[in-house]
């Protein structure tokens, strides 16, 4: 492994080291592997390449702005640039991967898309995706998070989506995932599944990555446009890790950079009540891949807790696995009362909701820019906004009443 | 012990293998024990014990609600290696089919030591495909336990001849694009699917996926060396008022199913 470097991994059967591969019944190996083939084809063509960029442009909204946050520096000992993928068309990096993966669907000649989602920003994402390519979409959605997101799941509704409630299980993210795959095996000719996060079998992770690869190399750039030299640090928070991986991916050959993810640690990972699978968790094998996750004695998964409906979910990307295991990355776990407070620091400093997922990772850049001193220079990936947490944060801070 | 042995002499009677599934403790431990030894003793030839998983992505609603109970009563992997063992000493052959992450969890090498020391025969992984298994392969091998992978309609003849290569026992036919579940009618796709197979390998074929009665059972088994019915048997106790009319709901699919494979059709189904 000490000849590859971190970009030529995955190896071509999806593995980063010990982790990835394809842990998927053979019904749709077929289907990855034309995906995997089509993925390796756009890699190279051009056409595709500029078609996907100008989508992003003029669509996505994306270059996002990497912002000099000089109020929210003052408050945390070190200079903040937050990387603004919040202010993309649907409020977040995910909008990268669902028009990338749209136009992958396009070009496989499939008419009907399915998606998991959490608290709908992925279901969100994937049917503005859907619509902008005529394609048919079927979201599938715990049940308990069907009451609890309505406004998502009729923000999926107005843009032409099927909301299928999931009931079995625990009703959270993985079940939803779980019966999207049952979807995907019965339906597989003619569907093709867009998944939310950097995880699942191979081509899923490295794929799109890719998507949101974006994000890195942009910081990169501007970074060293605003500040004449690279960043002493890049954070991130980690669910599945689309965003993470997004940010680091082009960061990884620059050694001086620091990488950090931060992990939902819920009520903190010794009360078992969180979502740091990486912080908390072992190997295992989820959703197609081997990487790091929440399981019990016998490898039965365990459910996840977060104040983050993105980053509660009991397993992560297997790049991030990977990049733990060498040490290019540092994962560290962030609670439900850290996140919370950031996410108030940075509303009441610089004028911005953040995202709650994004919040953990400015709780973690707090952390670093105390280790690393006022000199310091600390990307934070800002990769969501907070409209879809007003309630949540509203009713944690106490000044919105309860919904009897 | 193996599976080959109970192919050979059905082949040589002329008939199919019945292979019955049903979770490890479901509903109990001990009731699943006693369910798998009433449906051995009702003639079903393979007992087939699902071991109950968090997030079994390959199941439908029934054998899902079935794992379900069984988490829910507290199953542990040592539950399913003791229900295999009180299953095995009544003489029948027993398989495990289990998702990838419980084998690997307790330890691949040592998993396959303790399921072939409770007299298990072999495992079905339908979440573990030949290209990932190197380590299964070499525990099988070590413990001579049969390993059965799976394959589908839309696996290519390369897919098929290089899983087919890595099978032991049988291989396991998936006979629709979907997950487990008792339908109508099992699918057109599945005759095709067996006889794509032949070109490749000499191996017994079980088809699954979809079979509730006896005259299905005996469709399947005018191509296919061995029939694999789940959902509809455990839906016999699942649907039950109590257990004793579950079980007697459960011996009475199992000798209509065990009549079915002693009386396979030479048509192929018609849709």
């Amino acid at each position: 492994m000490s000849d590859e470097t971190p970009e030529q991994l995955p190896d071509s059967a999806g593995h980063f080291g010990r982790f990835g591969g394809r842990f998927m019944p053979e019904a749709l190996i077929p289907a990855l592997d034309e995906l995997d083939a089509e993925y390796r084809k756009i890699q190279s063509d051009q056409g595709f390449q500029d078609e996907f960029a100008k989508l992003l442009r003029e669509y996505g909204g994306v270059p996002s702005l990497l912002y000099d946050a000089t109020r929210l520096s003052e408050a945390v000992g070190a200079r903040i640039l937050l990387k603004r993928e919040d202010l993309n068309h649907t409020g977040a990096h995910k909008v990268r991967n669902v028009l990338g993966q749209a136009l992958l669907t396009q070009r496989m000649g499939k008419k009907r898309i399915i998606a998991e989602t959490g608290a709908g920003q992925h279901g969100v994402a994937s049917a503005t995706a859907a619509t902008l390519f005529g394609l048919e979409c079927v979201v599938y959605m715990g049940e308990e998070d069907t009451r609890r997101q309505a406004l998502n799941v009729a923000r999926m509704r107005m843009l032409g989506a099927t909301v299928v409630p999931v009931s079995t299980g625990s009703r959270t993210l993985k079940d939803a995932m779980n019966e999207a795959l049952r979807d995907w095996v019965t339906n597989v000719a003619t569907t093709h599944y867009m998944i939310g996060t950097a995880a699942g079998p191979h081509p899923f992770p490295a794929m799109v990555r890719d998507f949101a690869r974006g994000i890195g190399v942009e910081a990169r750039a501007q970074c060293l446009e605003l500040t004449g030299r690279l960043p002493d640090a890049v954070c991130a928070c980690v669910g599945g890790g689309s965003n993470a991986i997004g940010i680091f991916h082009a960061f990884i050959p620059d050694s001086s950079v620091r990488l950090y993810g931060f992990e939902a640690g819920g009520e903190g990972v010794s009360t078992g009540r969180h979502a740091a699978s990486i912080t908390g968790g072992d190997t295992g094998v989820l959703h197609g891949a081997r990487t790091y996750i929440l399981q019990d004695e016998d490898g039965q998964t365990i459910e996840s807790h977060s104040i983050s409906a993105g980053l509660d979910y009991p397993g992560v990307g297997p790049e991030h696995a990977w990049l733990h295991d060498t040490g290019r990355a540092t994962y560290e776990p962030v609670t439900d009362a850290e996140a919370m407070d950031a996410f108030a620091l940075l509303c009441r400093t610089e004028g911005i909701i953040p995202a709650i997922e994004s919040a953990h990772a400015l709780a973690g850049a707090r952390r670093v820019a105390r280790e690393l001193g006022p000199d310091a220079t600390i990307v934070v990936n800002l990769s969501g906004r907070g409209d879809k947490d007003v309630e949540t944060a509203g009713k944690f801070f106490g000044i919105i009443e309860e919904r009897s | 012990m193996s599976l080959a042995p109970t192919f050979e002499k059905a082949r040589a009677d002329g008939r199919g293998v019945l292979i019955g599934c049903m979770p490890a403790g479901f509903p109990t431990v001990e009731g699943g024990i006693e369910a798998m030894r009433a449906m051995a003793a009702a003639g079903v030839d393979v007992i087939e014990v699902e071991l109950p998983y968090s997030d079994p992505v390959m199941d439908g609603p029934v054998i899902q609600r079935a794992s379900e109970i069984a988490l829910a009563g507290g199953v542990r992997t040592a539950d399913v290696l003791r229900t295999i063992e009180a299953v095995a000493e009544v003489g029948v052959p027993v398989v495990l089919m289990s998702y990838w992450n419980p084998i690997e969890r307790y330890g691949v090498d040592r998993f396959a030591r303790d399921f072939a020391a409770a007299g298990g025969a072999g495992v079905i992984t339908p979440d573990l495909i030949p290209d990932e298994a190197q380590e299964w392969l070499a525990a099988s091998d070590r413990y001579g336990l049969d390993r059965i992978f799976l394959v589908a309609p839309a696996s290519t003849d390369e897919r098929l001849a290089m899983t087919a290569e890595h099978c032991r026992g049988f291989v396991y036919a998936t006979s629709v694009m979907g997950v487990t579940g008792a339908r109508e009618q099992t699918s057109s796709a599945a005759p095709t699917l067996v006889e794509r197979l032949r070109r490749f390998t000499d191996l017994p074929v079980g088809v699954g996926l979809g079979v509730r009665d006896g005259s299905q059972a005996a469709a399947v088994a005018g191509y296919a060396d061995g029939v694999i019915v789940g959902s509809a048997l455990i839906r016999c106790l699942l649907d039950a008022p109590d257990p004793d009319s579950g079980l007697e709901a459960l011996r009475a699919l199992s000798a209509d199913l065990a009549q079915g494979v002693r009386a396979p059709s030479a048509a192929t189904e018609k849709q």
